[in-house]
């Protein structure tokens, strides 16, 4: 029978795990205090859920008139509906300078969304509201994509945002 | 020795690879259209209705099918192989061929009839047809009775063997078994409860949340049941076929139970941008996904030990004088030797996927498939490849055709394999161009896009040629081949320090209660949320 209880590992391969593990360390570390500290945000559950079937349905929720809306000077909400397979609106202006918050369901499919050369990308599911904001601080237009497959025309699927000076 | 066991395997890895065959030969396809190319008309001819049709088989027979047949063909010679015990129950093991078998015909009707274009991962609410569903859950129901006929082998085995430590190849193949068992519950529940009964009308709507949240339960243990087999290879086989030992047997030990512990409870780091999960247990999930990366660290030092130890054997000198003493003139070391190595870069990409917010950059962009297809299409299937080198000869009881056809396509596939991965990583880290997307006719199509579309179309032509080279050569080897006069023994790498591994190593008990612990802890009060707020409300969308 095995009585031995000892792990014999070799000198190299100690320095190999212990750097192994300070890896880890510095990684884990460092992503978590850019998450946290640094503010950097993923969506998380909104308090409200919507109903897929009723989410379009103008005067049942916001997103039955999709758009922009200022909340203060400079601060803007964006509620975009993502369908089968469109955006709507598929097209928004801010002034540089200004804070987006965007908050995106659909009515079908999954859907996702992706602003390029962002941090603003995220799944959007029925029935969960996505919620990120970015301040554009460059002017020009920025196109966003649907990222997850949602049938045969999910190529088609994108829109702008154009960001005045 | 062991014929029911060889025939077996010999089904399981025939069907293995015929439908990789069929699945890689669309690959190419969707390259070509990237790029400008658009030959999906022509496919037309055969039946393929569209690039996304083409999409969902490839994903489905290369990434499912393929994987799931080789593994439980291969582990079954493996295990056999290593303990030198025909199978306690024979019956077992034909059946699991049986079931797996009529899941992949019932699958495969709404497939190619254009019924089921999900992609692999069948995301809710876009409803394939019932029966993708049905089929693929018999896969992987079969794919457990593989698993239940080496336990009871074992446990035979056990008892004719008291005090004897259960051999490497044997004891890995099982962990690989029971990791399967545990993580597939999450798979089995989507299937069961939500997707079979929806699709079937008995539900009048599904949770796309939560549908989500139990497929990559599965989903990401699923990447580690692919790449443990290819682990089993590189430790217990690799050494051997390179002329060496490996390096530390007892660490190797130590790697597999540490990833039957960590392999599960990890999965949200798929679902780091999903609106319905709470930010903290993705935070745990990161920092989880960050241990696994350890025994796949040891794993490399001690591979690469056991081949320098090869390289040395071999009169090899100098500090990298022995990897060119390798046997590099040999297809299966050399097929196995480079996909290591693009596996190694497949590990570094991963990494940053799995951080908490550099995802956020590259979530659902091409530099997913970059990455998976070093991992899962060249780690995994190109070690499954060159393992073939010497198994499908062992099976077919045949010559393998030609050596030099086999190195070719070894070197092929890793140029080819290198083009197309960078590529993509390209496109994806710099451009944020969305993954599985017909992009030859995405209206937002950029210019500055068009190099490394290019580039990574040229790899997927090389790569066309080397699986060319493949088939031609397994096929040639099977149907042609000169009848073997010698009998090829499954490599059998020896431990080269002479410890054994200590008794700890080979309990059971600990580390089947910790993996299940650690996945209730990460899981159950995600989970739980998730039931409280259930909402089947998505009623099913058929949208291709």
């Amino acid at each position: 029978m095995n009585n031995q209880t000892q792990l014999h590992i070799h000198p190299i391969e100690r320095i190999w795990i212990i750097i192994s593990f300070a890896m880890i360390g510095v990684f884990a570390v460092a992503v978590l205090t850019a998450g946290f500290a640094y503010g950097f945000q993923l969506p998380v559950p909104e308090d409200r859920v919507v109903d897929p079937n009723l989410v379009a349905t103008p005067g049942a929720t916001a997103f039955g008139e999709p758009g922009l809306r200022e909340l203060s000077p400079g601060n803007m909400e964006a509620r975009i509906l993502a369908q089968t397979w469109s955006f709507s609106p598929k097209e928004i202006t801010v002034a540089v300078g200004t804070k987006v918050t965007f908050f995106v369901t659909t009515k079908d499919v999954q859907h996702g969304f992706h602003l390029e050369g962002s941090n603003i990308n995220f799944m959007v599911l029925p029935g969960q509201i996505s919620k990120l904001s970015t301040t554009f601080n460059t002017p020009g237009t920025y196109n966003f994509y649907c990222h997850e497959y949602c049938g045969v025309g999910h190529q088609t699927m994108y829109g702008q945002v154009i960001v005045t000076p | 020795m062991y014929a029911h066991e060889n025939r077996l395997t010999a089904w399981h890895v025939g069907i293995a690879f015929s439908a990789l065959m069929i699945g890689v030969l669309l690959g190419p396809f969707q390259t070509w259209e990237h790029a400008g190319l658009n030959l999906y008309p022509a496919l037309r001819a055969i039946g393929i209705q569209s690039y996304y049709q083409g999409l969902t088989i490839h994903g489905i027979l290369n990434a499912l099918v393929f994987t799931t047949f080789f593994i439980t063909g291969f582990l079954t010679f493996a295990f056999t192989h290593s303990v030198k015990r025909a199978s306690k129950y024979p019956w077992l093991h034909t059946t699991a061929l049986v079931v797996m078998t009529l899941g992949l015909l019932i699958t495969a009707v709404p497939l190619l009839l254009n019924g089921a274009t999900v992609l692999y991962t069948f995301y809710p609410p876009m409803k394939a047809d019932p029966a993708f569903y049905i089929g693929l859950t018999l896969v992987v129901v079969g794919s457990w009775i593989t698993g239940y006929g080496l336990l009871f082998t074992w446990s035979t085995w056990k008892k004719e063997n008291p005090g004897k430590q259960t051999p490497l190849i044997a004891f890995a193949s099982l962990i690989t078994m029971v990791m399967w068992q545990i993580c597939t519950v999450g798979v089995a529940i989507e299937m069961l409860a939500l997707n079979i009964p929806w699709s079937l009308g008995l539900l009048p709507g599904t949770d796309p949340q939560l549908a989500r949240t139990l497929f990559w339960f599965t989903g990401h243990p699923l990447v580690y049941f692919w790449l443990l087999p290819a682990y089993i290879s590189w430790y217990g086989m690799l050494p051997k076929q390179a002329g060496g030992k490996l390096f530390s047997e007892p660490l190797a030990r130590l790697s597999f139970w540490l990833f039957l512990i960590l392999s599960t409870p990890l999965g949200l780091h798929h679902q780091y941008v999903d609106p319905g999960i709470p930010a903290g247990w993705k935070a745990l999930h990161a920092v989880l996904t960050y241990s696994v990366f350890f025994p796949s660290m040891l794993t490399l030092f001690n591979v690469v030990a056991s081949l320098e130890i090869a390289g040395r054997a071999r009169g090899g000198k100098g500090t990298f004088g022995w990897i060119m003493a390798l046997p590099w003139n040999e297809p299966s070391f050399t097929a196995q030797a480079l996909a290591g190595i693009l596996f190694a870069f497949g590990g570094i990409s991963g990494i940053a996927n799995a951080s908490y917010d550099l995802n956020l950059v590259l979530h659902n962009t091409a530099w997913q498939p970059g990455h998976f297809h070093l991992t899962v299409g060249t780690g995994v299937a190109f070690s499954f490849m060159g393992i073939g080198y010497w198994l499908i000869p062992k099976l077919a009881g045949k010559e393998l055709w030609s050596k030099k056809v086999a190195l070719w396509q070894a070197w092929t596939y890793f140029l080819g394999m290198i083009l197309m991965s960078n590529g993509l990583h390209i496109l994806g880290l710099r451009y944020s161009v969305p993954r599985r997307s017909a992009l030859g006719v995405a209206p937002y199509g950029s210019a500055e896009w068009t190099p490394f579309l290019i580039e990574s179309a040229l790899g997927g032509t090389i790569l066309l040629i080397s699986v060319t080279l493949l088939y031609v050569n397994y096929g040639m080897t099977v149907f042609a081949g000169k009848k073997l006069t010698r009998e090829i023994e499954m490599p059998v790498a020896e431990n080269a320090e002479g410890h054994p591994a200590p008794a700890w190593l080979d309990t059971w008990r600990p580390w089947l209660v910790g993996a299940v612990a650690l996945v209730l802890v990460a899981y159950g009060p995600v989970i739980y949320m998730l039931l409280t707020r259930l909402q089947l409300t998505s009623p099913g969308f058929k949208v291709w």
